[in-house]
């Protein structure tokens, strides 16, 4: 096994193949990798900040959904209330105008009432004139007498 | 054995499949001992064929890296690439461009060579043989120069970071003061530093060569063995896998030790 220039042939080469090496090999390929390393370590922090925000919206949801419930039930018993108010106004107004038409309907009884009655009166009074004029024509005359009779007519 | 060869001995056999395909500046084709500028055409073919496969196939893949999904190739890539930055952020904690790229080219080209050993020890020198070609070793990293070549490279960016960084002076004052800081053991510490940094080199181009040689000599005796080659080709083919991971690692791994140290102020 001599030493000869073959050693010096494979240092040349040796040195030519690690110059291209650094040259053209290296560096692409490890900022290949550096880059896909980095891509996946954001991928990574985003997917979990991802679901951090898929959480936080689930309770916000939650949340939301819990307020308006409590709206809707306020609302409805806003409204139960205005209903009982309505009915409330409702009758109050029934009331007083029953109230009303009865007292009308009283007041138009009362009336024709007292209309009937004067009309019976001017008619039992002038009854009463009848027959007093028939019994005075036949025995006094009839202005003497109208004076009692009058005060008898206001009697009735 | 091969059956084409069948007058040669066990002895021709195993020194036939260690031998390089050479050409020498002085003497041409194949001429033994033609002295330092001989090169082994067959280890710096498949060598430089492999890295250019390997620059190949991960440029044609890092031109269209999408940071989208990936393809399942880019998914292998990026495996090692992330191996490889991983393994250097944990051990080289200076700031150099240069390291990550080197540990990669390291890493897969010395496995890529490494992997060579897998393919059957017979099949290409045979093939080569039909086409006229005598000697052909098709592992790379079995050749004392190829390993050599790749530590010693290592080992002038070592010189050249520690001087960059801590300055000659630095560097100088490194290998003189340690570990006895003390100037009457300046010799000494000169000898024992030296070594050291010799040792890493010598050590880190022995080792790969070490190991991928004794394997691929033992396919080498599998293979002659006749019927029972076949089992023992599979166990050792398959712990082989491991060896072959295994030494391209650690050839970057040190590498990547070697440099870090060399970087560190002290």
């Amino acid at each position: 096994m001599d030493i000869n220039a073959t050693l010096l042939g494979q240092a040349i080469a040796f040195a030519v193949f690690v110059w291209f090496c650094m040259k053209y090999v290296w560096p692409p390929l490890l900022s290949a990798i550096e880059v896909r390393q980095k891509k996946i370590s954001d991928g990574l922090t985003q997917a979990e900040r991802a679901g951090k925000d898929l959480e936080l919206a689930q309770a916000k949801a939650t949340e939301k959904l819990k307020e308006a419930k409590a709206q809707a039930a306020v609302i409805v018993d806003q409204a139960n209330k205005r209903r009982a108010q309505i009915i409330e106004k409702a009758k109050d107004e029934g009331q007083i105008e029953r109230k009303k038409i009865i007292t009308q309907g009283e007041a138009e009884v009362e009336a024709e009432i007292n209309r009937a009655r004067e009309k019976l009166r001017r008619q039992v009074s002038s009854l009463a004139i009848a027959g007093a004029e028939k019994i005075i024509k036949r025995t006094v005359d009839k202005e003497a007498n109208s004076d009692i009779i009058d005060k008898l007519v206001a009697e009735l | 054995m091969s059956d084409d060869s069948g007058a040669i001995t066990s002895s021709e056999y195993i020194q036939h499949h260690l031998t390089n395909l050479t050409w020498s500046v002085d003497g041409g084709w194949n001429v033994h001992d033609a002295g330092f500028w001989t090169f082994h055409v067959d280890s710096l073919l498949f060598s430089i064929g492999l890295g250019v496969l390997f620059l190949w196939l991960f440029r044609s893949i890092a031109k269209k890296a999408t940071t989208d999904v990936p393809g399942k190739l880019q998914c292998l890539i990026e495996i090692v690439i992330e191996f490889v930055d991983q393994n250097v952020k944990d051990t080289f904690h200076g700031k150099n461009a240069m390291i990550a790229p080197l540990a990669l080219t390291i890493f897969v080209w010395v496995f890529l060579m490494n992997l060579m050993d897998l393919i059957p020890v017979d099949l290409l020198p045979s093939a080569a043989q039909a086409v006229g070609i005598p000697y052909l070793k098709v592992v790379p990293t079995t050749d004392l120069n190829v390993t050599l070549g790749m530590s010693l490279s290592v080992f002038a960016l070592i010189i050249f970071y520690s001087i960059k960084i801590k300055g000659i002076g630095g560097f100088v004052k490194e290998l003189t003061m340690q570990p006895f800081n003390h100037p009457a053991f300046i010799p000494v510490n000169l000898i024992l530093e030296l070594v050291t940094l010799l040792a890493k080199p010598v050590s880190l181009g022995l080792r790969l060569f070490g190991n991928l040689y004794a394997g691929e000599l033992i396919f080498i005796l599998i293979a002659m063995l006749g019927m029972w080659q076949l089992p023992l080709h599979f166990i050792w083919a398959v712990f082989h896998i491991l060896i072959i991971v295994l030494q391209a690692f650690i050839f970057m791994m040190l590498s990547i030790v070697y440099l870090s140290m060399a970087h560190e102020d002290h």
